[in-house]
């Protein structure tokens, strides 16, 4: 395989590549340790008010304060902010048995302040409040002990990716990646009386469970092969001996793979995606928080932070790109045909992480971390959107029994955010997603990697499918007549007009200004590419591990880096944003302008043999569900059976009850002996005795003495 | 050294004849006899005082069994054994009685066979 660093280092690009720089201990910052104390301190409260059966808004009143008071320690902490910082908290485990390097485990409760896990910090626990307060209103109908268990589940999990960011080692990286699945599978199977929510939780903790043993199997044998777990060291070592570190064998080598299994399962990419677009049986809070958000920008993350490793690997990154590329095309095409909104959402989700994998493994770690940043406000705003629609009309999401929501009375904001949430998804030219988009777009074409042309344009044609499905949800929910069926859950107050029929309770203040304000988080997060001379989310890569190794390519325009006769990055805004537009005004003709051409379109795809399958396996997600579940799910559901029926059979049957069936036999010889007849036991001694003496006396004859 | 061991010390009984191994085995033969009657009569009659009276015989008859091969030995052991016995059969005799008497109250009858509670199947 094309070996990307040979090729980088024989230009001598690599050793020009910016460095990490090293971190230094920072005692008097030690009050940031407060952002990780306050969910948790929450978290406890929310618990307490679960115990004590308190029926009012107070478990939101207090996550919501200590979340925004975590927010506003970030924003400090962003302040005070000049170089890698390390905050020590206490000792964890601490494990020196002698002095060499390599004969040490040390990963204390560390914090790593730099401006990566800033960044991170800034959108988790700033979106984390705002979602909270969106939730205080939508969780309404559970007011009570589901209430109190919900926002215990948010704090948990602001808790954990707290802990999972800022750690200092890959320990504590590790205990927060476990918090988060912890948390979101609590809050995925909230509806616990619903057995589809009780199976999507299952799903995803299992799921994820196949990317945890990559995570703990990568960090056993980064300590094995370079003796830390802690980023400084780590970092310190690879730079200062690229080579050596290399040189590992096969076991170092692995190291990226197995990070690139977790960073899979955790952020949902194909093979291990299957497990997101179930998740959406959780809140809808929860989905636009940990589910689109937050938590699934974890495996980025993770990526990012130990990108020296993958540097080192460079067919593993090659390989994150291809699989990213395909879960984006893949997942597009899926929401393409889903019907309920929420899970073309989902689908979206899915794809744009691809979007996010394929930027990391073209080598563009700011670009994947910006479309991150962009994609955690517009896809929050969609998501609560939804959320808000579905809370309104009794859990309706069928985008066939919606219809003209805009002129409704009380929607016009939830219309208005929806729109700014789908151009932005969308890539509509000048929007910050489109610029983030295409930052990843462009460096597919720049790149030199195998087949990254390919994957390039494949990337613009997902990116029209984006357009497409997006606008066709806004276009067939927002705009048209007004026309609307409720869903199935009913609340008491939708009722209250008493004359029977349906009316639509629109969001109250809570839902809309906090979808106002991240709506006006979308619209600013891509406002400094206009005037900046370094987008701010650039400076804040620049600094950290996610940028070793990378030529700044904004340097040199060489002519091999062209598209169309042009720089890659000029000519991708023409094509994303042309490709963007089409999409749009596909969706706008077949679900807008002439509603019924959409089923006739169908209907001819049906019709025709050669094509029959395109709608119905799309409809059908390419049935990846039930691949699994006739290649891995039914086998294991035989073998585990098969394995119980040998254990019942002969473990338990044969050697287990059949040792204790010899005893019960042979009681059952004897038993009519005891009778309970006073001689009968006489002659029985009497009898025993005489076979004793008699054996005695034959012995002895025998001259046996 | 204790009292037992004083009392059947070469001492003291050393003086003693060694006794006839005739009267010895006569005395054993009846030893038998009594523990043969005692034992059968305990397995073939159904009166719960006739088998106490039956578990007395035997009683006696291994004290006789006793004394006579503490009289072989020259040792003086089986006769201080056989005083014990006398004492524990007395004061078991009165237990055993007293049980005799509550078991006649419950059932009114003395068939051993009245009582098979304690019974297996």
């Amino acid at each position: 395989m094309l070996s990307l660093v040979n090729i980088l280092s024989s230009t001598g690009a690599l050793a020009s590549g910016p460095s990490i720089p090293p971190a230094e201990a920072a005692p008097e910052l030690s009050w940031a340790g407060l952002i990780l104390w306050l969910p948790l301190l929450s978290a406890c409260l929310c618990g307490l008010c679960a115990i004590f059966k308190v029926r009012n808004k107070l478990p939101a009143i207090i996550t919501s304060v200590c979340l925004a008071t975590s927010f506003l320690l970030v924003v400090m902490l962003y302040g005070r902010h000049e170089q890698t910082a390390l905050v020590h908290l206490f000792d964890w485990i601490n494990l020196a048995w002698a002095g060499e390097p390599g004969q040490s485990f040390i990963a204390n409760f560390t914090l790593y302040i730099d401006s990566l896990s800033l960044l991170w910090m800034l959108f988790v626990t700033g979106l984390g409040t705002l979602i909270t307060i969106y939730a205080s209103e939508y969780m309404e109908p559970d007011l009570g002990t589901g209430y109190c268990r919900f926002f215990a589940g948010i704090s948990i999990f602001l808790f954990a990716m707290s802990a999972l960011v800022l750690g200092d080692n890959l320990v504590l990286l590790y205990l927060g990646w476990e918090g988060v699945g912890f948390a979101s599978y609590m809050l995925i199977g909230y509806y616990y009386q619903r057995a589809s929510a009780v199976a999507a939780a299952k799903k995803a903790f299992i799921m994820n469970r196949i990317g945890d043993l990559g995570l703990a199997a990568a960090i056993w044998l980064i300590w094995t092969n370079l003796g830390s777990v802690s980023y400084d060291t780590l970092f310190a070592i690879i730079q200062q001996d690229p080579q050596a570190s290399s040189v590992g064998g096969w076991s170092t080598s692995l190291i990226p793979w197995l990070l690139m299994i977790a960073a899979f399962g955790k952020s949902a990419q194909f093979p291990l995606y299957v497990w997101l677009p179930d998740a959406m049986e959780g809140p809808t809070p929860v989905s636009a928080l940990i589910h689109a958000a937050t938590m699934v920008t974890a495996g980025i993350y993770l990526i990012a932070r130990m990108y020296p490793f993958f540097m080192m690997e460079p067919a593993s990154l090659q390989a994150v790109a291809w699989v990213g590329g395909f879960t984006a095309l893949l997942a597009a095409t899926i929401g393409m045909a889903q019907y309920d909104i929420k899970r073309v959402m989902a689908y979206s989700t899915v794809s744009q992480l691809g979007y996010m994998f394929m930027g990391l493994g073209v080598i563009t770690s700011f670009g994947a971390v910006y479309h991150v940043f962009t994609h955690a406000f517009f896809k929050a705003v969609l998501f609560l959107t939804c959320g808000a629609i579905m809370h309104g009309f009794a859990g309706q999401l069928d985008l066939r029994k919606l219809s003209g929501l805009i002129h409704i009375k009380g929607w016009r904001i939830t219309s208005i955010t929806m729109l700014i949430g789908c151009l932005w998804l969308a890539g509509f030219p000048l929007t910050a997603g489109y610029f983030s988009k295409d930052t990843i777009l462009a460096q597919s074409f720049i790149t030199p990697g195998p087949g990254f042309v390919i994957l390039g344009w494949i990337a613009v044609l997902t990116a029209g499918l984006t357009a497409y499905y997006t606008f066709r949800v806004w276009f067939r929910v927002c705009l048209g007549p007004v026309h609307y069926e409720p869903g199935d859950e009913h609340h008491g107050d939708d009722d209250h007009h008493g004359d029977g029929s349906f009316h639509p309770h629109a969001p109250r203040l809570a839902i809309n200004a906090v979808l106002v304000i991240i709506a006006a988080g979308a619209i600013v997060s891509g406002l400094d590419y206009f005037y900046a001379d370094e987008v701010w989310v650039k400076e804040m890569v620049g600094d950290s591990s996610a940028m070793h190794g990378i030529v700044d390519s904004h340097g040199d325009h060489e002519e091999h880096h062209s598209l169309l006769g042009m720089d890659p990055h000029l000519a991708m805004y023409f094509i994303s944003g042309g490709v963007g537009i089409i999409g749009l005004v596909i969706a706008w003709w077949l679900h807008l302008y002439r509603r019924q051409s959409a089923d006739a379109l169908r209907a001819r795809l049906l019709d025709n043999p050669a094509t029959r399958w395109l709608p119905i396996a799309m409809e059908n997600k390419w049935y990846v569900d039930e691949i699994y579940n006739a290649a891995i799910r039914l086998p294991l559901w035989i073998l585990g059976h098969a394995l119980s029926l040998i254990d019942k059979l002969f473990v338990d049957g044969l050697l287990v009850d059949g040792i204790a069936r010899i005893p019960r036999a042979l009681g059952r010889v004897f038993q009519p002996l005891a009778n309970g007849v006073l001689q009968g036991y006489a002659v029985t001694m009497v009898g025993g005795a005489v076979l004793i003496l008699a054996w005695v006396v034959w012995f002895w004859l025998k001259g046996g003495f | 050294m204790t009292m037992l061991q004083l009392v059947t010390s070469q001492a003291v009984i050393g003086s003693i004849e060694p006794a006839n191994p005739r009267s010895i085995e006569i005395c054993l033969v009846v030893s038998a006899v009594l523990f043969a009657i005692g034992l059968v009569g305990f397995l073939t009659r159904r009166n719960i005082i006739i088998m106490f009276l039956c578990t007395e015989l035997m009683f006696q008859a291994s004290a006789l069994a006793m004394i006579s091969f503490g009289r072989m030995h020259l040792d003086i052991s089986g006769q201080v054994f056989v005083i014990f016995i006398l004492t524990i059969a007395a004061a078991e005799a009165a237990l055993a009685l007293g049980l005799v008497v509550l078991l006649h109250r419950r059932r009114e009858t003395l068939n051993a066979d009245a009582w098979t509670e304690l019974g297996e199947c």
